[in-house]
């Protein structure tokens, strides 16, 4: 018995997945740790994630369905920032940029809400495809330098992130009415509101941004799975050389890789601008939504599925941190529990090195044993 | 004219800490270690040297000192867990580095909410006096840093084993270099370098640590050891040119001939400037060959 347990132990740290549930688990342990140490009751804690998944108070007996509409609000972002970081990273590619080019589309998106027709329906469609395009491009020019000028894509895409922070609260300035923190509001129609899922959740914010998200991960899993252009992609990640000598065009793949990592992104900033505002915002800082999208992208190892459920996980995270605050717990332990898990997630190269290490020693048993 | 003049001790105010932690990032890349948690060790620094201050001010004189120390071995402390990550554990640098980032923001303002009760550290009444001609002190310890670093890469036996280890590391280890010790060394320094440079930051620019504090000078002082091609003097050049433009961003409205231009300008200089000189010396290689890529043994 024991030794099925231990070869199950050994078997589950080969697959990412079950590596990534175990760095969740050891992450919440440590943040529960910490809240223990610090003297307040972790219990606390967890009946604000209860509440936030099921919208049930347990503590007072109360259910409302809004606090569910707010997670599923918070995760859209989320997921989109964390497809956008997969997505590149299936090909090798390390985007830090999800920040920049979620706020190009957020800046993007605004524009539109504010000067386009004011058209139902085809308001926010444009927003949308326009943001997307605009995210598209800033990613696309990071994986255009990269396979041209091996310019390295993560000192560039920091930088690009600073480019398009300024640049957007530049231009948002210069909208008519604009002051320092928001624009005009703009009509109406530029809006993801949805009436039907506002009622479904109590009048939360949740907006077409969650079919946008939905939508974007069903893309997603097509592409890199279904497509020639999505094994070229993963053929690149796997090895660059490998898929060169193959007739893959390596650089081409780049570029691509990046035009769809910055579109996810570009969505991103368009859902949180029509979806959770009704005028346009100059930025005071980042949202860092693009940031977090990188450790949801590592959680869910950079799949569709996995993308999603992680997304929902640190959506999650972020939507209790009220709830936590009013029941004494310190917030930000959210974020210390999101910067261990990707912290633990970088280690796993140390668990490949360690299943060496035991491959390695069962080898050299064996051999002696045939010896013998 | 008189303007720009008087505008040398704020300029210098914040060039210092760019300075001081690109340094550092400078000297852990050199050894083979990316570190992009620059930002987020300032930070750590700057929440230890804004609390131990504000307890300190009140009974000692040598309260500064004690908090740019208490920030310094902060960084060190935190900058062990991107070692333990990237050299003992092969872990991905960038990912380790994103990690702490994320975990800086979170470990400061949770501690400051235990320690103050609220997300930010509790204001000190003075930060640290400037002295000769308005300038403060962080500029000379920043300037003793520069020279320190130059002196030991490249005239000490320990920088060229140390340059070696982020060339090439197998040639390193063969000549008997302990590479993994190295490097351990190098992202300890870059850890207290950033601590401090955290440390001088808060303690010169604003009377307390919040999340806001650092706004980015971390990666400004990573892009300044880009575009400053990993070596001291082009560092510390790349830094006070990043650092005007900060400085011009805030303290543009004072200068009459530059009003017409947004702060934006200013803000976003850096990040151009490293961006097309990334584009502009690509093919020639600059970057320390083995950057960011673990070391394994071989044959072991």
């Amino acid at each position: 018995m024991k030794k099925n347990t231990t070869s199950f132990i050994y078997k589950a740290l080969a697959s990412d997945a079950y590596v990534s549930i175990f760095v969740v688990i050891l992450g919440f342990l440590l943040g529960t740790i910490l809240v223990v140490i610090v003297g307040k009751n972790p219990a606390g804690m967890y009946q604000a994630m209860l509440q936030t998944l099921t919208g049930l108070d347990i503590t007072r007996g109360v259910w409302n369905s809004r606090y569910i509409g707010e997670w599923l609000t918070a995760s859209v972002p989320l997921i989109l920032c964390g497809l956008s970081m997969g997505f590149a990273a299936r090909t090798g590619l390390f985007n830090i940029g999800a920040e920049g080019q979620y706020i190009m589309g957020l800046t993007v998106a605004q524009f539109v809400a504010l000067y386009f027709p004011a058209v139902p329906f085809l308001h926010w469609l444009v927003a949308l495809l326009a943001a997307g395009l605009a995210g598209a491009l800033w990613g696309g020019i990071v994986g255009w330098m990269k396979a041209k000028f091996s310019v390295s894509e993560v000192v560039a895409t920091i930088m690009l992130n600073y480019i398009a922070f300024f640049f957007s609260r530049w231009a948002s300035m210069q909208i008519p009415g604009a002051n320092t923190y928001k624009t005009p509001n703009f009509p109406e129609t530029a809006r993801l509101s949805s009436p039907l899922l506002e009622m479904l959740t109590n009048g939360s914010r949740l907006n077409r941004g969650l079919w946008v998200a939905l939508f974007c991960v069903l893309i997603y899993w097509f592409v890199i799975e279904k497509t020639k252009l999505g094994f070229e992609l993963r053929a690149t990640g796997l090895n660059k050389e490998a898929a060169r000598y193959a007739g893959i065009k390596v650089t081409r793949s780049v570029t691509t890789s990046m035009l769809f990592a910055g579109m996810f992104a570009g969505l991103a900033g368009a859902a949180v601008a029509l979806g959770s505002f009704n005028y346009g915002r100059v930025l005071a800082g980042y949202d860092n939504y693009g940031f977090n999208g990188i450790a949801v992208a590592l959680v869910g190892n950079s799949t569709a599925g996995g993308t999603l459920a992680s997304g929902l996980l640190f959506g999650m995270l972020a939507s209790a941190q009220p709830l936590m605050q009013s029941r004494q717990i310190p917030k930000e332990i959210t974020w210390i529990i999101s910067g261990l898990v990707v912290v633990l997630i970088s280690l796993r190269a140390g668990v490949k090195m360690f299943l060496d290490w035991r491959a390695r020693k069962l080898a050299k048993e064996l051999k002696e044993a045939n010896h013998e | 004219m008189n303007s720009l003049i008087a505008m040398i001790p704020s300029v210098l105010m914040i060039v210092s800490p760019i300075l001081i932690t690109a340094i550092g990032g400078m000297i852990s890349e050199r050894a083979g270690v990316v570190n992009i948690a620059l930002e987020g060790l300032m930070g750590i620094g700057a929440f230890t040297a804004a609390t131990v201050h504000y307890f300190l001010e009140p009974s000692t004189q040598l309260s500064v000192p004690i908090a740019l120390s208490a920030g310094l071995a902060a960084g060190l402390v935190f900058s062990l867990i991107h070692a333990l990550a990237s050299v003992t554990l092969n872990a991905d640098q960038v990912i380790s580095g994103t990690g702490i980032n994320l975990l800086s923001i979170g470990a400061t303002a949770f501690l400051a909410q235990i320690i103050f009760k609220m997300e930010r550290t509790a204001p000190f009444r003075l930060g640290m006096m400037p002295g000769l001609w308005g300038i403060y002190p962080t500029a000379w310890i920043a300037l003793v840093i520069v020279l320190i670093s130059w002196f030991i890469l490249y005239k000490r036996p320990f920088g060229m084993r140390l340059r070696a280890c982020g060339e090439h590391p197998q040639a390193a280890a063969s000549a008997g270099i302990n590479v993994r010790k190295m490097r351990y060394i190098a992202v300890m320094i870059s850890g207290a370098l950033a601590g401090l440079a955290g440390g001088c930051l808060v303690l010169t620019q604003t009377i307390q640590y919040t999340i806001y504090t650092i706004n980015g000078a971390g990666f400004i002082a990573l892009a300044a050891v880009s575009f400053g091609r990993w070596l001291p003097k082009g560092v510390a050049g790349a830094s006070l040119l990043f650092g005007t433009a900060v400085a011009l961003a805030i303290y543009m409205v004072n200068i009459q001939s530059l009003r017409f231009l947004p702060s934006e300008f200013f803000s976003v200089m850096p990040y151009i400037i490293t961006l097309i000189t990334l584009i502009l010396f690509s093919g020639k290689e600059y970057a320390p060959r083995a950057a960011g890529q673990p070391y394994e043994r071989s044959g072991s």
